[in-house]
């Protein structure tokens, strides 16, 4: 009886294992059965490559949407990516017990906080903030950039800090011993060493910002044209997708769907990098 | 001599700056919110059923709570079983468990927008055939099994093997084992886990609006529609009116996910302690 049970309940977990693998089947099948057909009868080029929106003429085209979250990403990455990683190393190589016990739940809420409230602070400070000081209508590229940059950092610190907390301590002796100062130990060898994880930390943070969606749409002023400048607005593949769901139909509801396909493709690329670098730490 | 000198300055000065506007910027976001929203929580706002005058956040808020017990009610036990099969069953180096780790990895990554129109096209039209809460928690499950897996995978981890030889050795079962002895000494990282999770879906919108819907009520049952606190923050942005009342759902938010925070932090102490 009892050997029943135990086998029984060894089955049952195992199935539980296997929702995770269903839910990712599930997830590409109906993406890609609503998506793919809709990209096949606009034209795979066309629709990824056309550089007009107008799903009341019935052309789509998500190049703009495209450049928008290429766009948006890499000003988030600019603007992040430096701040993120000299924020991990005072947390790893220059603060004390005490301050450390601040830092962390201070960058542990910053990750915890909505991204709708991150998108309603962008709208009511940072976007009036660019208006007033580099004109232009202030819900445009830069603010989004902005406000990812901000969503982004926690990723980034976190996983940067963890990279160079396990650089082994021997490598910092090592270096003051050659009469290396604290600063240069730390820049010359501590985070050269570190440096596949710190870039594991940015490729989470690209993955993050690409897919972000609520703050964006908020600050980004949602032109479905290629931006012309970083104080145009802007709008990315996400914000397409939400902002147009609600009433689309037929043919425009599916370009919709292939506009997260689109997205879903980055994100498995973005995935699969990490996935190269992360290889390389081990 | 002095170039590494004024190397050294520049380097500490940089890292100085950069922490400075990290918490500047945590500082200023918690502190203007609560500053612009803290006079506009009143009694009106958590009026019983919403109108266009009252704005009341009260459906939303119960809402949130039903959305947040659904979801782990599918959440938790699935993840927790996963985590015990990758963790005490499993012998590694096993294509199954492989398979499974790569696709939780996948899952992380997937954003919640993503989730949101999976949800639709599959909870939605095939099954529910229109928005309810139950739809939403489905899709917002999906979403947190990775998160509940890992932190029980490390919780189970953390549990000295000699708890489980010494269980053995008395002559229990591994399934005795696991529940008696194992499952209570992770216990605490586990809900550390759950109340993490429990903070991602309080904040989620994009994964909801096109499953749970947007409608400010209380539905009747959870296979009606109804918005939690964070899609109702939505809403009220996409209607363009009450920026007031928007101010004072995320001080209710950013209060939530700040208690959320320190409760999932001590409990993981407790277990990072022993």
């Amino acid at each position: 009886m009892r050997k029943v049970k135990e086998t029984v309940m060894k089955y049952v977990f195992m199935l539980c294992a296997a929702v995770a693998i269903l839910a990712v089947v599930l997830i590409c099948f109906f993406l890609f059965v609503n998506g793919i057909p809709a990209m096949a009868k606009i034209g795979f080029l066309d629709f990824l490559g056309g550089t007009r929106w107008r799903p009341t003429a019935d052309i789509y085209g998500i190049f703009p949407m495209i450049l928008g979250s290429i766009y948006v990403t890499a000003g988030a990455i600019i603007l992040g990516v430096p701040v993120g990683i000299l924020s991990a190393v005072f947390m790893s190589k220059f603060c004390g017990k005490k301050v450390y016990r601040f830092l962390k739940p201070a960058v542990n809420l910053l990750a915890g906080i909505p991204s709708v409230v991150y998108g309603f602070f962008g709208l009511m400070v940072i976007v009036p903030f660019i208006r007033d000081n580099f004109g232009g209508r202030g819900t445009s590229m830069l603010a989004a950039s902005v406000v990812l940059a901000i969503m982004i950092l926690p990723t980034i610190i976190g996983v940067s800090e963890s990279a160079l907390n396990s650089v082994p301590e021997s490598y910092y002796e090592g270096s003051l011993a050659l009469g290396a100062t604290h600063e240069r130990s730390v820049f010359r060898v501590m985070l050269p060493a570190a440096k596949s994880g710190v870039m594991a930390g940015v490729i989470l943070g690209i993955g993050r910002a690409i897919g972000e969606t609520m703050a964006v749409i908020m600050v980004a002023g949602n032109q479905a044209v290629i931006p012309s400048g970083i104080l145009k607005g802007v709008r990315t593949l996400t914000a397409n997708i939400v902002m147009e769901m609600g009433y689309a139909q037929d043919l425009h509801r599916e370009a919709l769907i292939a506009t997260a396909v689109v997205l879903f493709v980055f994100i498995l690329i973005i995935n699969l990098c990490f996935n190269i670098v992360k290889r390389r730490i081990n | 001599m002095k170039k590494l000198k004024v190397e050294a300055l520049v380097f500490k000065a940089l890292v100085y700056l950069s922490i400075l506007i990290t918490v500047g910027v945590l500082l200023m976001i918690v502190l203007y919110i609560l500053v612009k929203g803290i006079p506009y929580i009143n009694l009106e706002l958590f009026s019983f059923k919403y109108t266009t005058e009252n704005v009341s956040l009260f459906p939303a808020l119960i809402n949130t709570f039903t959305m947040t017990g659904l979801t782990l009610l599918f959440a938790v036990p699935i993840g927790v079983f996963s985590a015990i099969y990758l963790v005490e069953y499993a012998k590694r180096g096993n294509k199954f468990v492989s398979l499974v780790r790569t696709t939780t990895e996948t899952l992380q990554g997937i954003p919640s927008i993503v989730y949101g129109l999976f949800g639709y096209l599959f909870f939605i039209r095939v099954i529910f055939k229109d928005y309810g809460l139950l739809a939403g928690a489905l899709t917002l499950a999906i979403m947190i099994l990775p998160l509940i897996m890992r932190t029980t995978e490390e919780a189970l981890k953390s549990v000295p093997d000699s708890y489980r030889e010494g269980s053995f050795g008395l002559g229990a079962g591994k399934l005795r084992t696991v529940f008696k002895i194992v499952l209570p000494s992770a216990a605490p990282g586990i809900f550390a886990g759950i109340v993490l999770a429990v903070g991602r879906i309080v904040g989620e919108t994009a994964a909801l609006i096109y499953t749970a819907g947007a409608v400010s009520q209380i539905p009747k049952n959870i296979l009606g529609s109804g918005s939690t606190l964070s899609v109702h923050m939505y809403k009220l942005w996409s209607e363009g009116l009450n920026t007031n009342q928007s101010y004072a759902t995320a001080v209710i938010l950013l209060i939530s996910v700040f208690l959320l925070n320190m409760i999932s932090d001590k409990l993981a102490k407790k277990i990072t302690d022993r």
